[in-house]
């Protein structure tokens, strides 16, 4: 038994917003892999939930009217990993979800809860970053988008309103049109593990593979939300593929990023990865492309 | 607050059946108490060991992390249901015991039914691609080797493929 204090479903989206309003101080359950667990733990305990887990509705990857890719909040790890949409046009976000908890972890978690909770290394945080995605929040009056990195506020918390739930995250076509992109998770075990630092890249190279049109890079774990590292992205956009860039564009990192000493790294140990990181991302990045690093 | 049933409706190794369960019962808590599926362990209770795994609608779950409510109208698994008609072992059971993956056995029914969802894919997986998928399982006797042994083995059976060395 859970120490819940009373248990709300909603079966639907307008449902789940009515029971928002009623009920002002409950928390919102997706697949409840935090929210449980920390109800065990007891930083939760004796609260009261709304379950949205059941709403179908909310589930499953499309391309929408304008040509975003659409995920339903509650679409879980797994699914997105297998989805033929993702494999297609934003395979690195498929494989940033395969790479959280374990297996039946990734049956329950869902992208919704994962950015949601506000975590900064959420594994899906980073990329969905790196890729600009859009956040659609539904409430009493319908639905509006914010982008990714308006949602997050701070350390655990995100824009949602006392009427909303999260339905969907979207992808413009501008941002995955012939994007590849890669990441990289930094963590001490190889599964159940939250990541030291993730570093998400993606890029678009010119029609003849030689110049970068555009490239954009995010980490987690690098500060208390998930963040872009601008002057980096600028040292790179418009320059020749080349190692020289790659090297450059790796280094300016450390201009954006200012990781801190802590119990579970030194910030020479976090700085030293980033670079490495972002090195290696963006090269893998630049290969997906089919484009070629000299040296 | 006054205590919360609700009478949930879901099909338990291939028979529908029906109870009313506590809103604050996990899946765990309402196959063992209200089924008597004792197969279904309770070992971290927080979703990382992997004892408590059951199938629901043929992926792997842990139940000590999934409210009984949202049993409603799935299809579960436990291994109970693995058995044939006239007590017979799965070959993925079998497998197990000749290739001594079970000690303590804690893990093991956990283990089989993540096993039963690899083998069910009917794909032929590395040996990473193995481990990475049996990896939501702790194990505390093994080693895992035996365990990844009998899963890899029944692989190549099922796929009609004989086994490579190791």
């Amino acid at each position: 038994m859970y120490d819940i204090k009373a248990l709300y479903e909603a079966d639907s989206v307008q449902d789940a917003v009515r029971l928002r309003l009623e009920h002002p101080e409950a928390q919102i359950i997706a697949g409840g892999s935090d929210v449980l667990v920390q109800m065990r733990e007891g930083k939760r305990a004796g609260k009261e939930l709304i379950s949205i887990y059941m709403i179908d509705a909310l589930r499953g990857v499309t391309i929408d009217g304008e040509e975003n890719i659409r995920i339903g909040s509650l679409t879980s790890f797994s699914h997105i990993t297998k989805d033929p949409i993702i494999r297609k046009y934003i395979n690195v976000l498929g494989e940033a979800v395969d790479m959280v908890g374990g297996p039946q972890i990734r049956n329950i978690g869902t992208i919704g809860g994962n950015t949601c909770n506000g975590v900064t290394s959420a594994d899906s945080a980073s990329t969905l970053h790196a890729w600009e995605a859009i956040v659609e929040l539904t409430g009493q009056s319908g639905t509006r988008r914010v982008p990714i990195k308006d949602f997050y506020l701070s350390a655990g918390k995100v824009d949602i309103r006392p009427d909303e739930i999260q339905t969907a995250i979207l992808i413009p076509k501008e941002s995955y049109e012939n994007t590849y992109g890669y990441y990289f998770k930094y963590a001490m075990r190889n599964a159940m593990d939250i990541a030291t630092t993730g570093c998400s890249v993606n890029c678009r190279l010119s029609p003849d593979k030689g110049t970068f049109e555009r490239v954009r890079i995010a980490y987690g774990v690098a500060g208390p939300v998930p963040m872009r590292a601008p002057r980096a992205e600028t040292a790179a956009t418009g320059q020749p593929v080349s190692r020289a860039t790659v090297e450059r564009f790796a280094l300016t990192v450390l201009e954006d990023i200012h990781p801190r000493d802590s119990w579970r790294a030194s910030k020479a140990l976090r700085q030293h990865i980033a670079v490495e990181l972002a090195d290696r991302c963006l090269t893998e990045a630049v290969k997906r492309c089919g484009g070629e690093i000299d040296g | 607050m006054a205590k919360q049933f609700k009478e949930v409706h879901f099909n338990l190794n291939g028979r529908d059946v029906t109870t009313v369960v506590d809103v604050r019962a996990s899946l765990t808590d309402m196959l063992r108490g209200d089924f008597r599926m004792t197969s279904v362990k309770k070992g971290c209770e927080v979703g990382e060991c992997g004892a408590c795994t059951v199938l629901i609608d043929g992926e792997a779950f842990n139940s000590c992390i999934y409210l009984a409510v949202w049993a409603e109208g799935k299809q579960i698994l436990t291994l109970e249901g693995l058995m044939g008609p006239n007590g017979e072992l799965s070959d993925i059971q079998k497998a197990f015991i000749d290739e001594t993956a079970v000690q303590c056995g804690f893990c093991t029914p956990g283990f089989i039914l993540t096993a039963t969802e690899i083998l069910n894919a009917g794909v032929e997986y590395t040996d990473d691609e193995l481990r990475k998928l049996l990896s939501g399982h702790l194990c505390r006797c093994t080693g895992y080797e035996n365990i990844f042994r009998a899963v890899k083995k029944t692989m190549y059976q099922r796929l009609g493929k004989p086994w490579p060395e190791g």
